[in-house]
């Protein structure tokens, strides 16, 4: 295991830029010089680590294409093992053709994530950064991506271990306390600590609540798109995907069925569901699709509620609006280029919050829209930059775990038992924030003891 | 000149803590066995303390006794004093700790030694460990002597190469004077085992008629004290008790060793071992907490037939006079006279991480170690140790499986497991920190934990089984009744649960939900429990403990089943760490020189990290998956 070399593709398989192909394990060095000519006559497997040099890829001693070879040797490398990384000019074609030859010259083709899995194994990364990197090879999306890459740097591995140090303090504490009452008084600890575990617990909630919006990263913001027939429901689908994709006509009820599509608005991820207009219908098939938009806005995270301004509310409205109670909703008043029949004021006394006129026709509106998008999920409740999104089942798993046991904490202050009872939990909300990153317990606690407190007798 | 030459099945070399345990043991199972000591005056000898327990080690006391060992049963004959120790706290940290009669414990202890049968006690010095082949096949004596056995337990204690210092004056001596072991550090060298240097020290002993006890606090015994060992009752040992006394350093104190310190050994540099952290001199605490104005000083009886007092919490390596100067500024301590002056002690010992969880050396069958030799501090550590070196040599000589207790089975495991994977830089001392499941290794069930293998092993005899059975069988129908049991709110019940300070019931709950609040026990609703029958007190003290804890208790042994997976991990014994590619080379180093048994005692080596465990798991799954 692990002896053999590998190699890949790093960079997306695209037709831009500049691609790199990564070869790691202890022949990487020999391997590259077998399928990469330096410029100037100089061997490959003497050249000191981090450097680049310039030639081309060979095959069969012609060139396929001029590179930048980088050497980084082990255990200074993403792997920690030796590493030789060719650049060479994007191009599917291109990439395949010299990874081959590679692969001819003694590396074996990398599954997906082996890279990281070895950087992992050799204890160049934690686990929390190993997951991290996978799912940005998973990731589809610029925001999601971002996050990964701020897990990748460690924010998420620095959190939690300033959160684990804290609780194996207050452990570290109250054990020393047992055995050296002398030195270490417990009196008024309980206070001190039931400040610090409210602070921990509301912490980590914090972590479990961006672990939805963690999971919208990946899979997608679920909007659903509703409204009576022909409202202009698919109009605006179209405008958001910007193309022609659901069947627009003027007759009422075309959309029989529910498209969804993944679209992007500012990085935000959306699964966007046009609905068939909600009806009463005598039509079989239309009303399998009226069921489904029904079930798809009590699915949704987001619902779009397209209403035609040029016509009167009706009880169809009613209906809706009925089944929109207690969800997230942005209000389209469509068609607003023409005469309007229908104004904003109806919808705030039904208490909706967020009426964004607009024209799918002259795409009036739309950057209100995105805006308004953009608020609901973020504004206020997370933002962008720096804070941590948990995008992990796993950790998210751990976190509610962690949390639980905090809370068994402060149950026991409040029920006044006595401080040795708090290890317990304390130490299985540290176990489980230590999952998060693959860290072990036990060895830190007796070296927290004997580095923070020394004991008399 | 013919040597003598005797033949045994076991040797034992040292009689004093971990030396008596294993002697008796092996001795008691039916095998034939010799225990050295250098003088037949200092068997079961108290250098030190004058006390047997306290916190986390009188839980080792409670085990050994469970397990059919000798220390508690030695204690309770021999106390002068007896005290539950954090009764204010959780049960998981209530701690025995009883006075001795240094002389009359060691005498009793001789006693024993001398009335069971297989058990020969010789005075003696031995020098040499004798091998074949890499296995053990006995000892050879200073006189020259060769006594052959297919098993040698090493409880050499602080006795090897021992040397005890106080400011310049060095004595090449064990402790109290007693004559050191010069050569078979050499021989152990010779065999290839690695010898360290430990230093360790004691305060100085005073006239009792020198001190002013007006001007302490009083410490006295339990009113109802609690025996060391499961066989005997309150009633069986019951006597008047003797106090102790308590006092404090001052500035003044802190003053003189402050001034001294540059002529302390320690800081001079003439003492060379490593002392242990949590047994520290008087300069040491002066120096680490240097904020402190003030340090507890227990003034205790060395026995009752002795004006001998021991200044618990101020021992020392400072000169002679320095010690004076010191003592006198303590208050009550004026006037008073030194009997025998404080000093430091160094000896050669081992880095235990040269045995095996057995207590065996990796590389020489048959050679056992316990006690201060393996690096622990302690009489309590070095017995539980010689304990189960004892019964590791018979069942070696048995051909049976060593007994390991795990680290959720007794704290004699966590304590063995830390010495055997650890590198400890220092004595180790016995910690409630340092069991994690320490709520289920409590004293008060070390016979419902242990009595099970104590039998097993053959030292725990048929009645004390069937009594342990019975009494387990009665804890379990108990609770299982309160757990049915309902309370309804009626006057009767309102008014004693209002006296008790707690609330009233709303609507119906079963008694065992009544135990569970905090401020009520087992034995407050006893007048609300009208079917209840009569217990006997342990049997009611277990009852109140699995109920009202319930909820920490099963949360704790899901963490233990958590353990156990790792620990049921086995790694081979012929795995070569070398060859497992990715693992660190710090991690190789340590994995091949400890050699854990599992992935979970591997877990535990320093400078083993957990990708590194992630490495092994990986690569004993494919092992697996190739067989």
């Amino acid at each position: 295991m692990g002896t053999d070399t590998i190699a890949a593709i790093a960079t997306p398989l695209s037709n831009s830029g500049i691609g790199i192909i990564r070869i790691s394990g202890p022949e990487a060095i020999d391997i590259a010089s077998k399928v990469f000519r330096p410029k100037r006559e100089k061997d490959i497997k003497q050249a000191a680590t981090y450097t680049a040099h310039y030639g081309h890829a060979v095959k069969d001693g012609k060139d396929i294409d001029e590179c930048i070879l980088l050497i980084m040797k082990g255990p200074h490398s993403y792997t920690a093992e030796d590493v030789a990384e060719i650049n060479c000019h994007g191009g599917v074609v291109i990439m395949k053709k010299i990874l081959s030859c590679i692969i001819e010259a003694g590396a074996r083709p990398a599954e997906p994530g082996e890279f990281t899995k070895r950087a992992f194994l050799n204890g160049r990364i934690d686990l929390s950064r190993a997951e991290a990197v996978m799912d940005l090879i998973h990731s589809k999306n610029e925001f999601a991506m971002e996050t990964s890459l701020k897990q990748l740097k460690g924010s998420l591995s620095d959190k939690i271990r300033s959160l684990r140090k804290e609780i194996v303090h207050s452990v570290a504490f109250i054990e020393s306390a047992l055995d050296d009452p002398e030195h270490y008084s417990v009196d008024g600890f309980s206070e001190q600590l039931k400040i610090q575990v409210e602070h921990a617990r509301d912490d980590i909630q914090k972590y479990i609540d961006s672990s939805d919006n963690g999971r919208i990263l990946k899979e997608g913001i679920h909007t659903a798109i509703v409204g009576k027939p022909n409202a202009g429901k698919s109009s605006i689908l179209n405008v958001l995907l910007g193309e022609e994709r659901a069947i627009v006509t003027d007759i009422a009820g075309t959309t029989r069925d529910t498209l969804e599509e993944s679209i992007q608005i500012n990085g935000i991820p959306l699964n966007v569901i046009d609905t068939a207009g909600i009806r009463y219908t005598e039509d079989v098939v239309e009303k399998i699709g009226v069921d489904k938009a029904r079930d798809s806005v009590i699915k949704a995270d987001l619902v779009l509620y397209v209403v035609d301004t040029s016509v009167p509310l009706t009880k169809e409205d009613e209906d809706i609006m009925k089944l929109l109670t207690g969800k997230q909703v942005i209000v389209l008043l469509n068609k607003s280029d023409l005469e309007t029949k229908v104004s904003e004021s109806e919808f705030l006394q039904r208490g909706f919050q967020n009426i964004v006129p607009v024209s799918a026709k002259s795409l009036y509106g739309l950057e209100d829209l995105y805006e308004r998008i953009n608020d609901l999920f973020f504004d206020g409740r997370v933002s962008f930059n720096d804070e941590v999104y948990i995008t992990n089942m796993r950790h998210k798993k751990a976190l509610s775990n962690a949390k639980d046991s905090l809370d068994l904490v402060l149950k026991s202050i409040e029920d006044r038992m006595p401080e040795d009872f708090f290890s317990i939990d304390l130490m299985n909300a540290y176990e489980e924030l230590g999952y998060i990153i693959g860290e072990s317990v036990g060895e830190d606690l007796v070296n927290e003891i004997f580095a923070e407190f020394c004991m008399g007798k | 000149m013919k040597n003598l030459e005797e033949f045994y099945d076991i040797v034992v070399v040292g009689a004093g803590h971990a030396g008596c345990e294993a002697a008796l043991a092996s001795a008691r199972l039916g095998f034939k066995t010799i225990c050295f000591t250098v003088s037949m005056d200092s068997i079961a000898m108290m250098p030190c303390n004058p006390n047997i327990g306290g916190s986390s080690k009188g839980h080792l006391v409670k085990e050994i006794d469970a397990l059919g060992g000798e220390m508690g049963i030695n204690i309770d004959k021999t106390y002068i004093q007896s005290k539950m120790l954090n009764r204010s706290k959780g049960p998981a940290v209530h701690s025995l700790r009883a006075q001795a009669d240094k002389k009359m414990y060691s005498m009793a202890m001789a006693q024993t030694m001398g009335n069971t049968k297989n058990l020969t006690v010789r005075q003696g010095e031995v020098t040499q460990v004798l091998t074949q082949d890499g296995k053990v096949t006995g000892v050879k004596t200073y006189s020259g002597a060769v006594y052959h056995a297919k098993a040698v337990i090493l409880t050499t204690g602080t006795y090897l190469k021992a040397r005890c210092i106080y400011g310049d004056v060095s004595n090449e001596t064990g402790p109290n004077g007693l004559q050191a072991a010069n050569y078979l550090t050499k021989s152990l060298k010779k065999l290839g085992i690695e010898m360290r240097r430990f230093k360790t020290g004691t305060p100085a002993r005073i006239d009792k008629n020198s001190i002013n006890f007006d001007k302490m606090e009083e410490q006295f015994g339990d009113e109802k004290i609690i025996p060391f060992s499961f066989t005997n009752t309150r009633e069986d040992i019951e006597r008047d008790q003797i106090s102790c006394w308590l006092t404090y350093t001052n500035e003044e104190t802190h003053e003189i060793i402050r001034e001294n310190i540059g002529r302390s050994p320690l800081f001079s540099g003439a003492i060379e071992g490593t002392g242990p952290r949590y047994c520290p001199s008087i300069e040491d605490k002066i120096v680490k907490f240097p904020d402190k104005n003030r340090h507890q000083v227990f003034i205790e009886p060395e026995g009752e037939y002795t004006n001998e007092m021991y200044v618990g919490g101020m021992s020392s390596s400072l000169p002679e006079d320095v010690q004076y100067a010191m003592y006198r500024s303590v208050t009550g301590l004026e006037n008073v006279k030194i009997i025998r002056n404080a000093y430091a002690i160094e000896y050669d010992c081992i880095n235990a991480t040269q045995l095996k969880p057995s207590l065996e050396f990796k590389e020489i069958g048959g050679l056992f170690s316990a006690g201060q030799f393996n690096g622990s501090s302690g009489y309590e550590e070095a017995a539980a140790q010689g304990l189960i070196a004892g019964i590791n040599a018979v069942r070696m000589l048995k051909e049976k499986e060593p007994l390991v207790l795990d680290r959720s089975q007794a704290y004699i495991g966590v304590l063995i497991d830390d010495l055997v994977t650890k590198e400890t830089s220092e004595p180790y001392r016995m910690m409630t920190s340092r069991a994690e499941y320490r709520l289920l290794l409590r004293q008060d069930n070390a016979d419902l934990r242990l009595s099970k293998i104590g039998y097993e092993v053959g030292l725990i005899g048929e009645e004390r089984y069937q009594k342990l059975m019975e009494k387990e069988a009665l804890i379990e129908k108990e609770i299982k009744r309160l757990n049915r049991v309902n309370v309804g709110a009626s006057r009767e019940v309102q008014n004693l649960l209002t006296g008790c300070q707690s609330t009233e019931l709303k609507s119906s709950a079963t008694m065992a939900e009544l135990i569970r609040r905090p401020e009520l026990t087992y034995d407050m609703l006893a007048p609300i429990d009208p079917n209840r029958p009569e217990y006997p007190e342990d049997v009611r003290e277990q009852v109140n403990i699995n109920i009202k804890y319930e909820g920490y208790i099963k949360r704790q042994l899901s963490q233990v089943k958590q353990f156990k997976r790792l620990e049921k991990k086995k790694i081979p014994e012929g795995i070569r760490y070398e060859e497992i590619g990715n693992l660190r080379i710090e991690a190789v180093q340590k994995l091949s020189k400890i050699r854990p048994a599992s992935i979970g005692q591997a877990s535990r080596i320093s400078g083993v990290s957990p990708a590194d465990i992630s490495v092994l798991l990986i690569f004993l799954e494919q092992l697996g998956q190739r067989a």
